[in-house]
C-alpha cells in the first residue's frame, strides 16, 4: 500500500495537481516548494528517527561481549559466539518452538471462532440484544493485560482461587495450577481467545454485512437451507478476508503477545518449559539478569526471521491479489 | 457499519426449519459467550466487596461473601498513593492523546496529499519500522543510557505518542476528504497548514475520535514501558503499573496502604488486590459503553488496508 503509486493515481495527480512535480526539478526546489507539508511531517519523522532508527546500530551488541564502560562499539568483538551459545544450550530452539506453536494456536482457533461468532451475530435480529452482546464481547480487548493477571489470580490461585473453590465444593482436592507446566498452554490460549475473539470478529462481521443481499434472496427463492447459505454464500465471501488476515498473522508468527504471557507467568520458572516465548525471555534477560548480549542476539534473530516472514507473506498476498499487498 | 446494516432490507422470504435452528443456536451461543466475557469482571467486583475472612475460608466466588467495603476503606484511608497514580495517569493520558493526535493528524494529512512528492518516501520510512526493529535490548540501552531517560516519565510519555499503524489509519481516514477542499483553500490563498487546521481538521472529527481513543487507551493501560524505564525510581507509578506491583509484590501492597500502620500479615491482601483492580479499571469500564463504536470504525477502516 505504501509503495503503491498505481497508474490510476498517477493520472489523477497530473489532472488535479496545479503544480505538477516534474522529475527534473532539483531536490532543493522540491523541498522548498513543499516546506510546509514537510514541516508537518517533521515531528513524526523525528519520533521514528529517535525511537526506532537510532537504536538499530545497537544490534551490533549481539556480536560483542558488551560492557557499559567500553560502550557498544568499544566492547570486544566475539563474532557469532553469542548465537552459538544460544543454539547449543537449546534455548533458541525452545523459545522459537513455543513462540511459533502459541501463535499457530492463536491464529487457527482465533480465526475459526471469530468467523463462527460473526456468522451467528449476523443471524441475530433483535437490535438491542445484538448491540449489548457485541459491546460486552469487545470489552475484554480494552482492559489492560495487568487486569488479566488479576483475573488469572482470582480464578486459579491455590488457596482462594475460584476454580479450586468449586473443586472443593464438589468434594475434590485443590490443584496447584501455578506449578503444572502442562496446563498453561491451554490456559494461555483460553485467555488469548477470551480477550480477542469478540474484537476480532468485527472484521468478519463487516465482511458479511458487505455481501450483496440479492445473493441471499436468490438462495432463499431456490429453497436453500441456513446451512447451505453459510456453506455456499457466507464462507466463500469471507475467504479473501480470511486468507489475507491469515497470511499477515503468519508473517508475525515470531512476535508474541508479551503482556499476556508476562502477566500470567511472570518469573514463575516452573512453567518456563511450556510458556517461555522470545519476548518474555528477552525482557527477563534485561531486567533481572542485565544480560544485554544474549537478549540482543535473541532480539536480532527474531527481527531478521520476522522480517523474512513478512516479506514472504506479502509476496504470496501480492500473487493472490495485488490490491491487498502491503507494499 | 450501521449504514450497511440499514441498507439491508429485511428478508421477506419464508423461513424454513434450518433457519430457526441456526437462529436458536446463534442466540444461545452469543448469550453464552457474552456471559463468559462478563464473568471475570463479576468475580473481581464481588471479591473486592467480600470480607477477607470469608475469602480465606471459602475462596473467591461469583457473589460477594459477607458484603463489606473494608478493602476500599483500606485503600482510601491513606489515599496518597492511589491519588498520585491517578494524577500521573490522567495527566499523561490527556496531554499524550492531545499532542499525539495532533502530530498523527498532521502527518496523515500530509501523506495523503497527492501533490506531495515525498509522501511515498516518508510513508515507507515510517512503515519500515513495523517490519524491522532494533529489538528490546538495544532500544532499552539507547533510551536509558544515551537519551538518559531512565527514571523519567518522559521515557513512557514520548514512546507512546504515536505508532506507525495509527498514522497509516489516519492516512486512510483522510482519503475521504475530497481534493477539491484543498484546492478551494489554495484559491483563497490559504497555506498548507491553514488548510489543514481550518478546513480538514473540522471534517475529520470521527477519525480524530477513533484514533484519539486508541491513543488514550494505550496511555491508560500502560504498564510495560513503566516497568522498563521507571521501575521503583518514581514515587507515583502510572496506574496500571501500580496495580501490577500490588498484585506481584507484597511490599507494594503494604506501601499502597502506607500510613495505616498495619503489618503485612494483618492486611486483607486478597480483597485488597481485587479492590485495587476495580479502582484501576473502573474508569475504562464506565467510559467504555459511550466510546466503543469508535473502536469499531477504527478496526473496519484499518483492517481493509494496513
Amino acid at each position: 500500500m505504501v509503495m503503491q503509486a498505481s497508474a490510476a493515481t498517477r493520472t489523477d495527480v497530473e489532472e488535479h495537481d496545479p503544480v505538477p512535480t516534474r522529475p527534473r526539478a532539483s531536490l532543493l526546489r522540491r523541498i522548498g516548494r513543499n516546506r510546509t507539508l514537510l514541516l508537518m511531517c517533521l515531528p513524526a519523522i523525528a519520533f521514528f528517527v529517535v525511537f526506532s532508527y537510532a537504536p538499530m546500530p545497537g544490534a551490533w551488541i549481539a556480536f560483542t561481549n558488551f560492557n557499559y564502560r567500553d560502550g557498544i562499539f568499544g566492547s570486544p568483538f566475539v563474532g557469532l559466539r553469542n548465537f552459538e551459545f544460544l543454539v547449543q544450550s537449546g534455548q533458541l530452539w525452545l523459545l522459537t518452538r513455543n513462540t511459533v506453536l502459541y501463535n499457530l494456536a492463536f491464529i487457527v482457533l482465533g480465526n475459526i471462532l471469530q468467523i463462527a461468532l460473526a456468522i451467528m451475530l449476523n443471524e441475530i435480529r433483535a437490535k438491542y440484544f445484538k448491540k449489548i452482546s457485541q459491546a460486552v464481547m469487545f470489552l475484554p480487548y480494552f482492559i489492560s493485560v495487568v487486569l488479566i493477571g488479576v483475573i488469572a489470580f482470582n480464578l486459579l490461585n491455590y488457596d482462594t482461587g475460584y476454580v479450586n473453590a468449586l473443586i472443593q465444593q464438589t468434594g475434590g482436592d485443590p490443584i496447584k495450577i501455578y506449578s503444572i507446566a502442562g496446563a498453561w498452554p491451554i490456559i494461555i490460549v483460553l485467555f488469548q481467545l477470551w480477550q480477542s475473539t469478540g474484537y476480532g470478529s468485527i472484521v468478519y462481521f463487516a465482511a458479511i454485512m458487505g455481501i450483496d443481499n440479492s445473493l441471499f434472496e436468490a438462495a432463499a427463492i431456490d429453497g436453500a437451507s441456513a446451512w447451505q447459505r453459510i456453506r455456499y454464500i457466507i464462507l466463500p465471501s469471507l475467504k479473501p478476508t480470511f486468507i489475507i488476515l491469515l497470511l499477515f498473522s503468519l508473517g508475525g508468527i515470531m512476535n508474541g503477545n508479551f503482556g499476556l504471557f508476562w502477566n500470567l507467568i511472570g518469573n514463575n520458572a516452573a512453567l518456563f518449559s511450556t510458556t517461555d516465548i522470545i519476548e518474555t525471555s528477552v525482557y527477563r534477560m534485561i531486567l533481572s539478569q542485565n544480560n544485554f548480549t544474549s537478549s540482543t542476539a535473541v532480539g536480532l534473530y527474531q527481527s531478521l526471521f520476522g522480517f523474512a516472514l513478512v516479506l514472504l507473506a506479502n509476496w504470496i498476498v501480492r500473487r493472490i491479489n495485488e490490491d491487498y499487498a502491503l507494499f | 457499519m450501521s449504514h450497511v446494516a440499514a441498507a439491508r432490507a429485511p428478508r421477506k422470504v419464508r423461513l424454513d426449519r434450518s433457519d430457526y435452528v441456526l437462529r436458536g443456536i446463534s442466540y444461545l451461543t452469543v448469550t453464552l459467550f457474552a456471559t463468559f466475557c462478563t464473568l471475570p469482571f463479576v468475580l473481581i467486583l464481588s471479591a473486592s466487596l467480600s470480607s477477607e475472612t470469608a475469602i480465606m475460608r471459602d475462596g473467591f466466588g461469583l457473589l460477594p461473601k459477607e458484603f463489606t467495603f473494608a478493602a476500599y476503606e483500606y485503600i482510601f484511608r491513606a489515599p496518597r498513593q492511589i491519588i498520585g497514580s491517578y494524577v500521573v495517569t490522567i495527566v499523561m493520558t490527556v496531554s499524550g492523546t492531545a499532542i499525539g493526535l495532533f502530530i498523527i493528524a498532521m502527518t496523515g494529512y500530509a501523506l495523503n496529499r497527492r501533490d506531495f512528492p515525498f509522501r511515498n518516501g516518508i510513508s515507507f520510512f515510517i512503515y519500515f519500522t513495523t517490519l524491522f526493529s532494533a529489538g528490546l535490548a538495544p532500544t532499552y540501552i539507547w533510551v536509558s543510557r544515551y537519551l538518559e531517560l531512565r527514571g523519567s516519565y518522559l521515557a513512557v510519555f514520548l514512546q507512546l505518542l504515536m505508532t506507525p499503524w495509527l498514522i497509516i489509519l489516519m492516512k486512510n481516514f483522510m482519503r475521504s476528504i475530497p481534493y477539491e477542499i484543498v484546492e478551494s483553500g489554495k484559491v483563497d490563498g490559504a497555506g498548507d497548514f491553514r488548510i489543514f487546521l481550518r478546513l480538514v481538521l473540522p471534517m475529520m472529527k470521527p477519525a480524530l475520535a477513533t484514533i484519539g481513543l486508541f491513543l488514550a487507551l494505550a496511555y491508560w493501560n500502560e504498564w510495560y514501558l513503566s516497568s522498563l524505564y521507571l521501575g521503583s525510581t518514581v514515587e507515583f507509578k502510572p496506574l496500571q503499573y501500580h496495580l501490577y506491583n500490588i498484585i506481584n509484590t507484597a511490599n507494594a501492597l503494604r506501601n499502597s496502604v502506607a500510613g495505616s500502620n498495619v503489618s503485612i500479615t494483618e492486611l486483607p491482601s486478597n480483597t485488597l488486590k481485587m479492590a485495587s483492580a476495580v479502582v484501576a479499571t473502573g474508569p475504562i469500564v464506565l467510559v467504555y459503553p459511550f466510546v466503543q463504536k469508535y473502536f469499531v470504525s477504527g478496526i473496519t477502516v484499518g483492517a481493509v488496508k494496513g
